[in-house]
């Protein structure tokens, strides 16, 4: 229960909307007020997810996270196959999805749901309490209509796929050590993944935009541009202690940026989940 | 750990030894390094002395080359600890390097617009895989940076060939890279090996995609199982695939377990 009354208190989380900005255009910014306010509202074995400081407080002398730590990670994934469970459940039975594009949505959607129960259970087998499911809003207050205009739906799939594989890449560096649950993770990790590409090609094969399978830059293409939170960063060309992969290969900027997804912060995600939680 | 590869690959290394120097030739998968037996020998004497004379340096980061006395001396050692996992990725992408770069260079016949893009693209992706693992791996740790390619299998003018083949390789190497995961201790590795299975997991559901649009089979549930994971690979398991294409021999038995 200890995450959805942290979700609940976000839900409370006043972001910094402009006055000039409709809600849909600010909808994924959220001002220093709210990080703060978030930052505060987690529990230490969550936010340890991140900082490698207060990583090194909660995990045991060999290294490997403790069990609290472990279940935290679990539930706030689990928090987010919550989201996309309901997000395809609903759209599925909505009928705004168009034909030729069901067979992939039921699938992703029996995906999300597996999940959900294989994290529920994951964590029941580590005496853990599974939190329960929010309440979700995924108008955002009206700034979408995923449940009638297919390209909403299409839009709000793309970003909770690409963000669920960048959450779930933030968090294996929490589960060093465990290795079942890591290697598990990692399992849910690439579906996530195989999922955002075949959804961003279905937006291109839909004519809404010319986005491939994989990142290029930190273009979030036609999305509206609120979403850029799910993209920042994607552009990153360090990698691995080389200040700039481009000096060490004859690729691309672009082919190196898309060859490497980055990671979210249990944070970044939360900010951008929590706008879709009532 | 879940997994037990090391015995396996101890019987499959001795069985690649009694081949090779019993001259057991027709039981010996490595039909091309039969033909290059002097060339070999030359370069891997050298390559082992000079890989023994820095060893010290690199002692307890873990070596690529040890004097274990099952290994087979005519073998590419991944080595072990974090290195040797790293050296087992680099094997991996140096091998879909060397594929897509022959993709591109005998494009098959009728190739759409949207499957040059596409191949062309894992073409650059998987590239600059190899050549970050080539740059981050010391050259004294580092398996050799040619491994040698078998891809008498794959018919480069059959779409259904390459694509297939295509497939059949994103798929391993996200099962390599998820399998590989709990075996890496440091935390920077494990986020590289992240950074890098994700792109392997959407080139593997594009390929699959090509192969049947419009399907579940981008995320088929060939691959992925009832709980919704997609698969995970021990390296003995991966390299036993991967060996079909792979004509140097490797051990991998110096591997973390």
């Amino acid at each position: 229960m200890k995450m959805l009354n942290i979700l609940e208190k976000l839900g409370d989380t006043k972001f910094d909307f402009s006055q000039t900005n409709t809600r849909r255009e600010s909808i994924f910014s959220i001002g220093q007020s709210g990080k703060a306010i978030l930052t505060a509202a987690l529990p230490l074995g969550v936010i340890a997810a991140t900082g490698a400081s207060a990583k090194a407080n909660t995990t045991s002398v060999a290294g490997a996270a403790s069990t609290a730590t472990v279940i935290d990670v679990l539930n706030f994934a689990l928090t987010l196959e919550y989201l996309e469970a309901q997000f395809y459940n609903m759209g599925v039975t909505s009928g705004v999805i168009a034909n030729a594009d069901l067979a992939v949505f039921n699938q992703i959607r029996q995906h999300e749901n597996d999940h959900v129960t294989f994290l529920t259970n994951t964590i029941e087998s580590l005496n853990g309490t599974p939190v329960n499911s929010p309440i979700f809003d995924f108008t955002a207050g009206g700034a979408f209509q995923p449940f009638v205009l297919y390209g909403d739906f299409l839009a709000l799939a793309q970003a909770f796929e690409d963000t669920g594989v960048r959450a779930y890449k933030g968090q294996a560096g929490n589960l060093i050590g465990s290795d079942a649950i890591l290697t598990a993770a990692l399992q849910i990790h690439s579906v996530e993944a195989r999922h955002a590409s075949e959804v961003r090609r279905l937006r291109t094969k839909n004519g809404l935009d010319t986005s491939k399978g994989w990142i290029t830059g930190n273009s979030r293409g036609t999305l509206p541009a609120p979403t850029q939170a799910v993209y920042d960063g994607e552009q990153n060309l360090s990698q691995g202690g080389i200040t700039n992969i481009t000096s060490i290969t004859t690729v691309s900027a672009a082919g190196c940026q898309e060859a490497f997804d980055e990671p979210l912060t249990d944070t970044q995600v939360l900010a951008i989940a929590n706008l879709f939680i009532v | 750990m879940p997994y037990d590869y090391s015995l396996v690959l101890k019987q499959k290394e001795l069985q690649t030894i009694k081949s090779q120097f019993i001259m057991k030739k027709e039981n010996s998968p490595e039909v091309d390094f039969i033909h290059q037996p002097i060339g070999r020998l030359g370069f891997l004497k050298f390559s082992g002395a000079a890989v023994a004379a820095t060893g010290l340096l690199v002692a307890g980061v873990g070596c690529k080359k040890d004097d274990d006395d099952d290994d087979n001396p005519m073998a590419e050692d991944l080595g072990s600890g974090d290195i040797g996992i790293l050296n087992y990725a680099y094997a991996l992408e140096q091998l879909e390097a060397a594929f897509y770069i022959q993709v591109m260079a005998t494009p098959f016949a009728g190739m759409t617009q949207e499957e040059a893009q596409i191949l062309g693209d894992l073409k650059n992706h998987e590239i600059a895989h190899r050549d970050f693992f080539k740059a981050a791996i010391p050259a004294a740790n580092r398996i050799k940076d040619d491994l040698a390619v078998n891809f008498s299998s794959i018919d480069f003018n059959s779409r259904a060939s390459v694509l297939g083949t295509a497939k059949a390789f994103e798929d391993l190497g996200v099962a390599a890279y998820n399998g590989a995961g709990q075996l890496i201790a440091d935390v920077q590795y494990l986020a590289l090996a992240g950074k890098i299975v994700s792109v392997e997991a959407r080139h593997a559901a594009a390929i699959r995609d090509l192969l049947n649009p419009w399907s579940a089979d981008f995320a088929g549930n060939d691959i992925i199982d009832g709980n919704g994971l997609d698969g995970a690979k021990t390296p003995a398991q991966v390299l036993a695939i991967a060996g079909t294409y792979i004509s140097t021999p490797i051990n991998a038995s110096n591997l973390p377990s």
